[in-house]
């Protein structure tokens, strides 16, 4: 019999996606809709084609606000930027009210700890509180870490209670626009609050996806009505983690614990864009000398796509070898793209073999097939530019 | 001619000494849309159970074992070009191989129909 710390947690949604008849399975401790009676090949290509609906729920979210500075004041911005700084290398000292900025949080030789999103409160009397967004296989570490390490110039206000869906596709702008009055032309990487039915939530223009789409967090009682309102549309549909999975390698995005880790560095992970321009120079967190080098010297090994020449898929845990056979790296994600029509994969390779057009060979079931390093995304992106 | 069944979901179709072996329509649902099939070549045997074929989906590759041993002597061209042939038509065109027994003997501990379908009811 599960003891109650095995059993599945559920999202605020679980019975909204049985009743749409997915199919379940375990993920960071949820037990989350894997499809839809659609399937991955169909979902994935709907997402592309209109607007696909994904709980992400079980994601974490939190505000982090200044403690001993009133909010509100520059002083209170600068003291919660000054502290997140210190535990990951993204610039948030001058992030604009209101701006997204995806970043890592690092261990002591700047390895990847998580992945995150970290967005800079609209309103000028707000300044001090940022809102953000962590996986959920890593968020109670998280939570920890930030507690332990900027606990005493911070407070972080975990949010058990909320729910998280985007929704994403050509079609996701003007849906959310209806519902939200100018969310059409609201900036990519941009967070606003707005009411929804007399409930407080926040609308970001964001996604892992490559496409156009919004990140809508609000409280968790609401969010089943708010999932069948954006339903009641024709072009939405339910989309699973399946298809959240192709969509996102297809866009080049990494899946933390499987593209980056505790070993990658930022720069190893070709996440370099995570790295504050500031933040080179001036250092101030965590592996700064490793992190420093690597941009200037070049990493040893770094994260790259593979595109496999044949139809065959090459999946996570394949051993990438040259074109004499030596080993040079692995595969850390890989799946057929049903946009790509091609199987489209990344992993990490030794530096010497990271240039695009590379002639690689990946090892699939004892076979050595063709493929070579690619340029990410597969599919092209399109995010809303203005 | 009798089609029966492994626990593993693969049918055979048995004329004179030559088993005709594809995946079941539960199998193809459950694997969702087939995007890549391996297929071996003409004149590889294969004892019984032994990993046989691929099926793979978007996100999963699986195998596909030998239901009988045997020596194949045709291999279904048509699934490799249009894999998504296993899904449309399962129990039909889109059979994998066709395979030379070895030991006929085999085809008595498989399913027949009624047992195959006593099996889907109990998963």
């Amino acid at each position: 019999m599960p003891i109650e710390d095995e059993a599945l947690k559920r999202t605020p949604l679980y019975e909204a996606h049985q009743a749409a008849g997915a199919k379940f399975g375990p993920f960071a401790g949820y037990d989350m809709p894997i499809q839809y009676p659609d399937g991955v090949m169909r979902e994935h290509l709907h997402t592309r084609a209109a607007a696909g609906l994904f709980d992400v729920s079980h994601m974490g979210q939190a505000f982090l606000r200044a403690r001993g500075s009133r909010l509100g004041t520059p002083e209170a911005h600068e003291a919660v930027a000054r502290a997140l700084e210190t535990l990951a290398p993204g610039e948030f000292l001058k992030l604009k009210r209101g701006g997204l900025r995806y970043s890592a949080l690092l261990n002591d030789e700047g390895g990847i700890l998580d992945d995150f999103i970290a967005t800079r409160a609209p309103e000028e009397d707000r300044d001090g509180e940022f809102f953000l967004v962590v996986n959920a296989a890593c968020k109670d570490q998280d939570f920890a870490l930030i507690r332990g390490k900027i606990g005493g110039a911070t407070e972080l206000d975990v949010l058990n209670d909320r729910g998280l869906l985007a929704l994403q596709g050509p079609e996701a702008a003007a849906i959310i626009d209806d519902l939200f009055p100018g969310a059409a032309t609201q900036g990519f990487m941009t967070m606003r609050r707005a009411q929804w039915k007399g409930v407080d939530v926040l609308v970001s223009r964001c996604g892992y996806t490559g496409e156009d789409g919004f990140e809508v967090s609000l409280p968790a009682d609401a969010a089943c009505a708010f999932a069948e309102t954006l339903l009641a549309r024709d072009a939405v549909k339910w989309i699973g983690l399946g298809a959240r999975d192709s969509l996102r390698l297809e866009a080049g995005l990494c899946l933390y614990g499987h593209d980056l880790d505790e070993t990658t560095s930022p720069v190893e992970g070709a996440i370099d864009f995570a790295i504050g321009k500031r933040r080179r120079r001036e250092g101030g967190f965590p592996g700064f000398e490793r992190i420093a080098r690597e941009l200037a010297d070049g990493p040893r090994r770094r994260r790259v796509g593979i595109a496999p020449e044949g139809r065959a898929p090459v999946r996570e845990g394949a051993e990438v070898i040259d074109a004499d056979g030596r080993a040079v790296g692995r595969v850390t994600s890989g799946c057929f793209g049903p946009s790509a029509e091609r199987p489209v994969a990344m992993g990490y390779v030794d530096a010497a073999h990271a240039e695009t057009g590379t002639p690689l060979q990946v090892v699939v079931r004892g076979k050595a097939l063709p493929a070579s390093v690619a340029e990410t995304p597969f599919v092209p992106q399109r995010y809303y530019r203005g | 001619m009798t089609v029966k069944y492994t626990k593993e979901h693969e049918w055979v179709r048995v004329e004179g000494d030559v088993a005709t072996v594809g995946i079941t329509p539960h199998a193809a649902e459950q694997l969702g849309d087939v995007v890549f099939v391996e297929l071996p070549d003409v004149g590889a045997a294969f004892e019984r159970d032994a990993d046989m074929a691929v099926v793979e989906s978007v996100k999963a590759a699986s195998d596909v074992y030998a239901p009988v041993s045997g020596e194949i002597v045709e291999a279904n061209g048509a699934i490799v070009e249009d894999p998504a042939q296993v899904n449309a038509d399962p129990a039909g065109g889109a059979w994998f191989v066709k395979m030379k027994l070895s030991n006929a003997g085999e085809l008595g501990e498989l399913m027949d129909e009624d047992a195959y379908k006593k099996l889907l009811e109990s998963l």
